[in-house]
């Protein structure tokens, strides 16, 4: 029997309750809301904490998806079947309904969250390539009401390791809205529901049938989630071919920092990744231009 | 710490350690056993049990998580003496073999047709599909469920009949509907 050890548990009743109980408790404390990636890690013995803060009751306040004239917002507490049955993110990103279709199971993704699944920051974790792909902004709020947006780039600082202070928490993901655009992901696995071989994410913004802009993030080859800045300077400006997809391929096998283990070969994931890369970018003009 | 929570319309309240899981609680504390507990890291879904209607693996949910909250777990999945119609499936189709993944089998089936009466079999191994029968028996885990299915929807027609004619009568759900035994 694998349970966590000893903690001592509190409720959080709104997200400034959560953010007072975190500057008490400070680094000896951890939020939990789904707790599909937390209570694992607990039983493992992986991690350990004197406070759980539960800030399940904080669904009302953060679990939204909300479509603005710039931008949609989704609630960091926003749950993972809730991500993937939302209209205005069907019609907006279907690369959310795309990844999520490949989150764990369908009973998992009733309890886990987005907030979650980027504050877990695991390399592998498929949210994070989605929202670097969609070029996300995190905000995250502190103590006395203080807010900050930071990018993807700056939320990840390494695995497992966020720009979320001990006293702060993210509260809310911002996803530019602009016109003329495709997104897809595409995952490799070894069975249903597993973390990612290699997984990746792409969105194009077309205008007039050229590409305007194109961004395509990469998920269990690097550190961190990856963003790959060259393949977008590579497709800017250029008509959508077979030929450019394999060029961003070729960038995205080149850029990338996979290491070889029980999922894999470092060989196999770069080739992974230049496949998915091709796949997701053919997929995301297709979407852009229906 | 005290939690107190609704477990199958009863009110429970007991002293627990706040790391005690949602799983032991209804096993240990309760002595709701129907409940089976499997592979500890949420992959085999033989403990699936409703929180607030939902399916959830509750290997991984803090009993004082469910505090303030509705659990429903197999033992209060039939109403008195008669069997849920998922219950019902399962022993026509022979949707269970060794037994042990069907508590949370039948707890994600109940779910399914609640949100979904005519589940496709593509749909019904989707919402199966975190969950782990070791008996090679997914065939007639999906046949019992199309079973449910149909029998549920002839029992509303039953029903919808009765009520126009005006006659009192008891709903016979326990026939077998044609289409899922065929």
């Amino acid at each position: 029997m694998q349970v966590p050890a000893p903690f001592e548990y509190e409720r959080a009743t709104s997200v400034d309750h959560a953010i007072s109980l975190l500057e008490r408790l400070g680094g000896t404390a951890r939020l939990i809301a789904g707790g599909h990636s937390l209570l694992p890690m607990m039983k493992l013995r992986l991690a350990n904490f004197d406070y759980l803060i539960d800030i399940n009751d904080l669904h009302g306040e953060l679990g939204y998806v909300e479509a603005g004239p710039d931008e949609v917002r989704i609630g960091a507490l926003t749950r993972h079947r809730e991500l993937l049955e939302s209209p205005v993110l069907a019609a907006a990103f279907p690369i959310f309904a795309d990844a999520e279709r490949v989150i764990a199971d369908p009973v998992v993704r009733n309890r886990g969250t987005l907030g979650g699944s980027l504050c877990q920051a695991d390399p592998s974790e498929d949210l994070s390539a989605v929202c670097t792909t969609l070029d996300a902004r995190c905000v995250i709020r502190g103590p006395g009401g203080a807010e900050r947006v930071v990018s993807m780039e700056e939320f990840h600082v390494g695995p497992y390791e966020t720009a979320v202070a001990d006293d702060e928490i993210l509260v809310e993901i911002r996803l530019p809205v602009r016109p003329g655009c495709g997104s897809a992901y595409a995952k490799v696995e070894r069975r249903a529901g597993d973390w990612a071989v290699v997984s990746a994410g792409a969105a194009v913004w077309l205008d007039g049938g050229a590409i305007v802009d194109a961004r395509v993030g990469l998920a269990a080859v690097g550190p961190n989630t990856t963003g790959i800045p060259a393949i977008s300077a590579a497709l800017r400006g250029q008509e959508p071919s077979e030929s450019l997809y394999e060029q961003a391929g070729t960038i995205a096998a080149d850029s990338c920092d996979p290491v070889t283990d029980q999922r894999g070969s470092a060989e196999y994931k770069r080739h992974l990744a230049a496949e998915l890369t091709r796949r997701t970018l053919r997929r995301a003009v297709e979407r852009a231009r229906s | 710490m005290q939690v107190t929570m609704t477990v199958n319309d009863v009110e429970v309240t007991r002293e627990i350690e706040a790391r005690l899981l949602l799983v032991h609680f209804l096993r240990d504390v309760l002595g709701l056993t129907g409940t089976h507990w499997g592979c500890d890291t949420s992959n085999c879904g033989t403990c699936v049990v409703w929180l607030d209607g939902e399916p959830v693996k509750s290997c991984t949910v803090l009993a004082a998580m469910a505090g303030g909250h509705q659990v429903r777990t197999v033992e209060g999945l039939a109403k008195g003496a008669e069997l849920d119609p998922i219950q019902q499936g399962f022993m026509q189709c022979h949707g269970l073999q060794c037994g042990f993944c069907t508590p949370g089998m039948m707890m994600t089936a109940r779910a399914l047709l609640d949100r979904n009466p005519d589940p496709s079999e593509t749909e019904i191994r989707e919402a199966i599909s975190g969950q782990i029968c070791r008996c090679t028996g997914y065939a007639t885990i999906v046949r019992s469920v199309r079973w449910a299915a149909v029998a549920e929807a002839q029992a509303a027609t039953q029903v919808t009949e009765t009520t126009e004619s005006s006659e009192a009568g008891e709903i016979d759900n326990a026939g077998q509907p044609a289409e899922a035994v065929a």
